[in-house]
């Protein structure tokens, strides 16, 4: 453990000490605050609009940071050849994978918590509303929606050889789940019979990321989750986590690493 | 006694694209021992398969034939990797970190308590000379003072065996010779070094055993003593003439 909780420190060290993590974060802000002191801020209606748009870029950003600091892990440390005098110490393949998605998971962690502070400040500062369960509930929710991001992206990162063309797929097939997931069970209906059949094989394989995106509980100001459904969502992205961080182990375990 | 590393019938093979048939052959059948508190020098030409022999004994590589191990367990294993130091061929270590940190990292990896850790990086940035950039991230080090942070991270574990994969490569005269003295020191520990070189007058001094590998195929394996007694010559000369190279005299 010790090991891993290492290889996932220097990730978290690597992360910090980039510039693009800031940036994504000021931005946000940045947008938040403009959209905030538009004139006409004296409409209740604005408020949660700003919160929704403030939310998607909190979604977007969290992505963005995921997907990038995942694909880029192991492909750079075969770059660097730093890989080479890492595995000659006692540190098996199976420590690489779980240390480099302890780390990246970790660093969302942070990031999220960064993200969901300043938009409850935002909002708390102009309604005086502070739904601090609703908070804890979406930003948990999504760090576990961003779990199975992560291993997937590091199992993609072994599949494909280019990280940016990694990057891409997994960016298309994240978001495609997220704007479409929830729906293809309605698509396969529609299908003639052969299609209709796939669509539904694809319907119940895919990790349901929609699940995670609970926005709406703080847009609109609906009441909790069950608790017993945030835990069964849990429950759900360890699996995928699992079993996706699995397929990178039997991947990498075969994979030849020669200078 | 016991070996400390041991090669069978080594061999290795490359295949460039999954349909490719002719593989290209890079190891063939490597038979050697090696044994505790030896300096043993490992030379031969540009590709004649020093680094994939290396590749090997690190378990970066899987042998397509024969067996390798280290203290008596087979390279696959993990743990035969617990009482090694490795200095790899160009490497550059996590450019954000500092050489305290990068050392702090693989410390931790072996499970080196805190206070002994601090004690041992002190002892080795004193080494290797690189105290005074100890707070500086490793991207803005010169090439040689990278290489040392190579040497210093493959010392880290206090290590029985080290396997150093050309150590003087880019170091300055003073750079080599403190290589020299370290390989010295260490084999007064009665620890053993298995490094390879392009340095033979380097080799000749240090080493106690060479092996001559040309082409995938150890030529010759001896003490260098026999070696210059048997050919009446020095160690460049029979370098040359083992891999069959026609010097015009
Ligand atoms: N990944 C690879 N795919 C195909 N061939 C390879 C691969 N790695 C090494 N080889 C070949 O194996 C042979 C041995 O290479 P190796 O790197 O072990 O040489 P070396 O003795 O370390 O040389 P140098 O002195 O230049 O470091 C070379 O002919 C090389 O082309
Ligand atoms: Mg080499």
């Amino acid at each position: 453990m010790n090991k891993i909780l290492a290889i996932a420190g220097v990730v978290i060290k690597e992360l910090y000490r980039r510039k693009d993590f800031y940036v994504l974060f000021v931005l946000t802000a940045l947008i938040t605050l403009v959209m905030g002191s538009a004139t006409f801020f004296n409409d209740p209606k604005i408020v949660r609009y700003l919160v929704e748009v403030c939310l998607l870029l909190i979604w977007v950003s969290a992505i963005a940071i995921a997907i990038g600091t995942a694909a880029r892990q192991i492909p750079a440390e075969c770059e660097s050849r730093t890989i080479f005098p890492l595995l000659a110490k006692p540190v098996t393949r199976a420590h690489v994978i779980l240390g480099k998605f302890l780390g990246c998971w970790f660093a969302c962690g942070i990031a999220l918590v960064a993200f969901y502070a300043f938009a409850a400040i935002v909002r708390g500062s102009r309604e005086a509303y502070w739904p601090m369960l609703h908070y804890f509930q979406a930003s948990w929710l999504h760090w576990m929606g961003l779990a199975v991001m992560i291993a997937m992206v590091i199992l993609g990162s072994l599949i494909f050889s280019a990280p940016s063309a990694n990057a891409t797929i997994c960016e298309i097939i994240i978001v495609g789940i997220l704007l479409l997931g929830g729906h293809l069970d309605t698509v396969a209906l529609r299908q003639p019979p052969p299609l209709d059949l796939i669509t539904y094989t694809i319907y119940f394989f895919i990790p349901h990321l929609e699940w995670f995106d609970v926005r709406d509980i703080l847009v609109h100001d609906q009441p909790l989750i069950k608790w017993w459904a945030v835990l069964g969502a849990t429950a759900y992205a360890a699996a995928y986590t699992a079993t996706f961080l699995f397929l990178a182990w039997l991947i990498f375990r075969r994979k030849p690493l020669n200078a | 006694m016991e070996p400390i590393l041991k090669l069978e019938d080594l061999r290795v093979e490359f295949r460039s694209g999954a349909l490719r048939h002719n593989p290209k052959v890079a190891l063939r059948g490597l038979n050697l021992e090696v044994y505790r508190g030896e300096i043993f020098g490992f030379i031969g030409p540009n590709g004649a398969g020093k680094t994939t022999t290396i590749n090997v004994l690190l378990g970066f590589v899987a042998p397509t034939a024969g067996n390798a191990y280290l203290f008596g367990v087979n390279v696959r294993e993990p743990i035969a990797r617990q009482r090694i130091g490795y200095l790899p061929e160009l490497t550059y270590y996590y450019k954000f970190l500092t050489v305290e940190e990068l050392l702090r990292f693989y410390a931790r990896i072996f499970g080196i308590p805190r206070r002994e850790t601090d004690r041992r990086i002190d002892q080795l940035l004193r080494l290797v000379e690189l105290e005074q950039v100890r707070n500086r991230p490793i991207k803005t080090y010169s090439k040689g003072m990278q290489q040392r942070v190579g040497l210093a991270q493959a010392l880290i574990n206090d290590p029985e065996l080290l396997i150093l994969d050309e150590p003087t490569s880019g170091l300055d005269p003073i750079g080599r010779m403190k290589v020299r003295e370290i390989i010295q020191r260490l084999k007064n520990e009665g620890k053993t070094v298995f490094f390879s070189s392009h340095e033979l007058g380097e080799v000749e001094t240090v080493c106690d055993r060479v092996g001559i590998l040309h082409e995938g195929e150890l030529r010759t394996v001896g003490r260098v003593s026999d070696l210059k007694a048997q050919f009446q010559t020095d160690l460049e000369r029979i370098f040359l003439k083992i891999i069959g190279y026609q010097l015009n005299t």
